[in-house]
């Protein structure tokens, strides 16, 4: 393969250069280092970075750019340019070159290269959804997208993407497993903070937390195989709500479960940020353990638990495994949380699974639900991110 | 002082040691709220230890598989045609004539030990052993070719159905309904189970195996989700690890206080909560469909993960990079080190087993990502192992956690098992991962 030995070639190149500018450099003062504006090393990176660096990012992003490109022609560009950089910074090479300032200017560009990732990515994912949502939008109108409520898509013309059904399926899900995993994370917050001796916290904190630390796939299967069925059989079927495993209140429950550790280590942070104060001077009026809890350091918690809940109610509406496996693929506005509904998430992956054609909207409205999605989150990240700040201003 | 209004009816307090009604109703409030309190830890470990449960349970299954011991006769006659023991024409042999020849000794050993069951049909015989069996004597005989013309005692997989009879799977009742087996047959598994040459064994095929096709569930195993996986944290750990410090120690020591810095703050904290699926968007719209990058290739799947874990890097090695006292750099300032130096030759050191903490977490959450990973062609059916990296990177894969799912999609519920199974393997790295990170913090963590 020819661009790892453009790698290669290059990397020995840098090599070579450190080995001669370091050499070249003591030389020059005839081996009294104290004479360098700089320490040996320097002069020696110095020519390194400058060979190695520029030619590996030109061969990143042109075989990003241009997978096909002809290699012979990359290796040859690439190795000008390692050479270029090479003699260039050779001939800079002297007793009194600030070679550490050098050094030090070029890794201080990189760092600040590194940082500004997040915005590409950022910038990308905008971008891209944003380019492909438009081409969608060229191809079917965005009212009936935003207010449809049938969701039909037909290969072969005559879909009908309405976004409502999904929408209700994913706050519908959402909410079930809020429900679950609100009281119990906030529960179990309070009684970990308030009631729990250190020794008993030293055990449930840690393997509450386990809970969040299984990947979603899991908590997918689990609802799959155990939870549905279980549901089917002892709740829907009896009660004659529904006959099929998959339902919103499989996936509710199941997303409750992964939830809980989000709410209770969230909320279990602020309520022990509560002062301590606080607490005292209300037991000190006659109140008990539970009165001080919940008309005391709950209200003063408040803001930061409701900013707790919002980033999880964020996660629940981007959880994707669980709902996959476990809500179903029928896209449906009911009220019987014992039936299969769908959601944003589901649909994005089953339009953009398979055989795709990247000009029909069939596919394309995955990217305007993606986007949706994105929006949807990062509405509720932002806001509970300022309920939280507005919240920590008050104690500090 | 002056006296408080005289109370219109005063509280009645018959006695110190008898508590009044209103202070007993405020001590039951009091006991309620602390047993919700104590039945909402309760209820998250249970369902913690359900989960674990079942999963274990559904899963060990795929760790044990049954299998058969037959005498084969190795017919130099068919195996080797030429005779002259050439391993490249062995190889033109294929899996055909071994089934022939499997499938005879099934019926003589049948025929040996005597047994005879009422509606045993010829195609319960064949069907007893699995369709991958003729394979494994083919790659048998491929690995020791001198095995030809001997007889030898090879061991093969059995058929699902029978798997699953000996699993608690399969009834009688289901069989007969069931058109890919039969109770004759699992009449024929159960009394050669009793005459000991069909057991349930260890199968370390299920670790090295790869994926099989819907009709053989039996030799399904996850050895090229398990290099998949290992690909892409390869990618991830050489990518998203020094990029991820670079930008944490930029952000931490170097960064003014500016606009641009307060931007770059924001989305990594934003990036930190986007839900993984459009992380899966963007790898497809960007190297899948821009830059035209392989589909289900480590390297795609790597890239979107390093994406997706930069910001869980970032964030806790921030927090380690502050957690350094500043007197640390202050000192090495003072000695004339650059603003650099310190950090490089001190700061860092001394936050490194922080970051490694946080590298091993954010790495842990990728391995298990699944999402994003069905967006990019993850999920195609793969049975080449991809080969040696770089070029290995480009090569297809799957990953652990998209083969549980792809698992869950097949109809046989055989693979049901074989998902948990694969989910276990998951599980365990995982723990072996955080085990580490506690070790690590447990063992230099410092406090200044």
């Amino acid at each position: 393969m020819p661009a790892s030995w453009t790698l290669l070639i290059v990397l020995a190149l840098a090599a070579a250069g450190f080995l001669i500018g370091r050499s070249r450099v003591l030389a020059a003062v005839g081996g009294d280092s104290r004479k360098l504006h700089s320490r040996t090393g320097y002069y020696g990176w110095n020519i390194a970075l400058f060979t190695a660096v520029p030619a590996l990012f030109l061969i990143a992003i042109w075989l990003f750019a241009q997978p096909d490109v002809n290699r012979m022609v990359l290796a040859g560009v690439s190795l000008v340019l390692a050479g270029a950089g090479l003699f260039l910074s050779l001939g800079r090479t002297a007793p009194d070159f600030r070679a550490r300032n050098a050094v030090e200017a070029f890794v201080r560009g990189l760092l600040i290269l590194c940082s500004s990732i997040a915005i590409l990515t950022t910038a990308g994912i905008v971008l891209s959804m944003l380019f492909e949502t438009g081409h969608f939008f060229t191809q079917y109108p965005w009212k009936e997208f935003f207010f449809g409520t049938t969701w039909s898509p037909r290969f072969g013309g005559g879909s009908q993407l309405g976004m409502l059904p999904l929408l209700w399926g994913t706050l519908y899900i959402s909410m079930i497993a809020l429900a679950v995993s609100i009281p119990i994370g906030l529960f179990a917050a309070i009684y970990m903070s308030e009631y729990a001796s250190p020794r008993m916290r030293s055990v449930a904190k840690p393997l509450i937390e386990v809970l969040a630390g299984i990947p979603t796939i899991v908590y997918g299967l689990f609802a799959l195989i155990t939870v549905g069925p279980l549901l089917r059989d002892y709740f829907a079927q009896p009660l004659g709500l529904g006959t099929s495993g998959s339902s919103v209140m499989t996936a509710g429950l199941v997303m409750g479960i992964m939830l809980i550790p989000f709410v209770s280590s969230l909320s279990d942070d602020i309520i022990n940020a509560v002062p301590q104060s606080l607490r005292d001077g209300a037991l000190g009026l006659g109140s008990t353990k539970s009165e001080t809890v919940r008309k005391v350091v709950l209200p003063a918690a408040l803001p930061g638990i409701v900013g707790a809940i919002l980033l999880a109610a964020s996660r629940a509406i981007g959880e994707t495994m669980i709902v996959v496996l476990g809500a179903g693929a029928a896209a449906k506005m009911g009220l019987n949380p014992f039936e299969a509904m769908t959601t944003i998430t589901v649909k994005i992956v089953s339009q953009l699974t398979g055989d795709t054609d990247f000009s029909a909207p069939e596919t394309l409205v995955a990217f305007a639900l993606g986007l949706t999605l994105f929006v949807l989150t990062l509405g509720l990240n932002v806001l509970a991110l300022y309920v939280v700040r507005k919240y920590r201003e008050q104690y500090e | 002082m002056t006296d408080a209004t005289n109370p219109a009816a005063p509280v009645e307090r018959p006695s110190l040691l008898v508590p009044d009604a209103r202070t007993a109703k405020r001590n039951a409030a009091e006991a309620r709220f602390r047993a919700y309190g104590l039945s909402a830890i309760i209820i998250s470990l249970l369902a913690l230890v359900v989960l674990l449960f079942t999963i274990f349970a559904g899963g060990a299954g795929a760790f044990r598989q049954t299998f058969l011991h037959v005498p084969v006769t190795l017919d130099a006659a068919q195996l080797d045609k030429k005779g002259n023991g050439d391993i490249e024409d062995i190889k033109k042999v294929m899996t055909l004539t071994y089934g022939k020849l499997l499938d005879q000794s099934v019926q003589d050993l049948i025929a040996k030990q005597g047994i005879t069951i009422e509606g045993l049909t010829d195609k319960d015989v064949a069907n007893l052993v699995s369709k991958e069996a003729s394979a494994q004597l083919r790659n048998m005989v491929l690995a020791d070719p001198s095995v030809i013309g001997q007889t030898v005692d090879a061991r093969v997989l059995v058929n699902g159905r029978v798997d699953g009879y000996f699993k608690g799977r399969v009834t009688m009742e289901s069989a007969a309904r069931d058109s890919n087996t039969s109770p004759a047959q699992l009449q024929l598994a159960e009394t050669l189970k009793d005459k000991g040459l069909l057991a349930k064994e260890w199968n370390w095929a299920f670790l090295t195996n790869p994926d099989a096709s819907d009709q053989r569930p039996e030799a399904a195993g996850v050895g090229v989700a398990i290099l998949g996986s290992l690909y892409m944290m390869l990618v991830v750990l050489f990518l998203a690890v020094p990029i991820g410090v670079a930008a944490a120690i930029y952000l931490e020591e170097f960064a003014p206080k500016n606009r641009l810095t307060d931007i770059i703050e924001v989305n990594i904290s934003n990036l930190a909560a986007v839900p993984s699926i459009v992380f899966g968007i963007l790898g497809l719209a960007a190297f899948i469909n821009f830059a035209h990058l392989p589909q289900s290739a480590p390297i795609v799947g790597g890239l979107v993960l390093v994406l997706m874990t930069l910001p869980r890097i970032i964030i806790p090695a921030r927090a380690a990079l502050k957690a350094v006292p500043p007197s640390i750099r202050d000192a090495a300032l003072g000695v004339g080190a650059s603003k650099m130096q310190s950090v490089f030759h001190h700061v860092l050191p001394l936050a490194t087993p922080g970051i490694l903490t946080g590298v091993i977490l954010g790495l842990a959450q990728a391995l298990g990502e699944t999402a994003p990973l069905l967006l990019i062609g993850m999920v195609a059916f793969v049975k080449n192992f991809p080969s040696a990296p770089p070029a290995g990177l480009f090569d297809p894969a799957s990953a652990l956690p998209v083969q549980v799912y792809n698992w869950t999609q097949r109809a046989d519920p055989a693979f049901m098992e074989r998902a948990s199974g694969a989910i276990i393997v998951l599980l365990v790295f995982l723990l072996c991962m955080n085990l580490f990170a506690v070790f690590l913090r447990r063992k230099f963590e410092r406090r200044w």
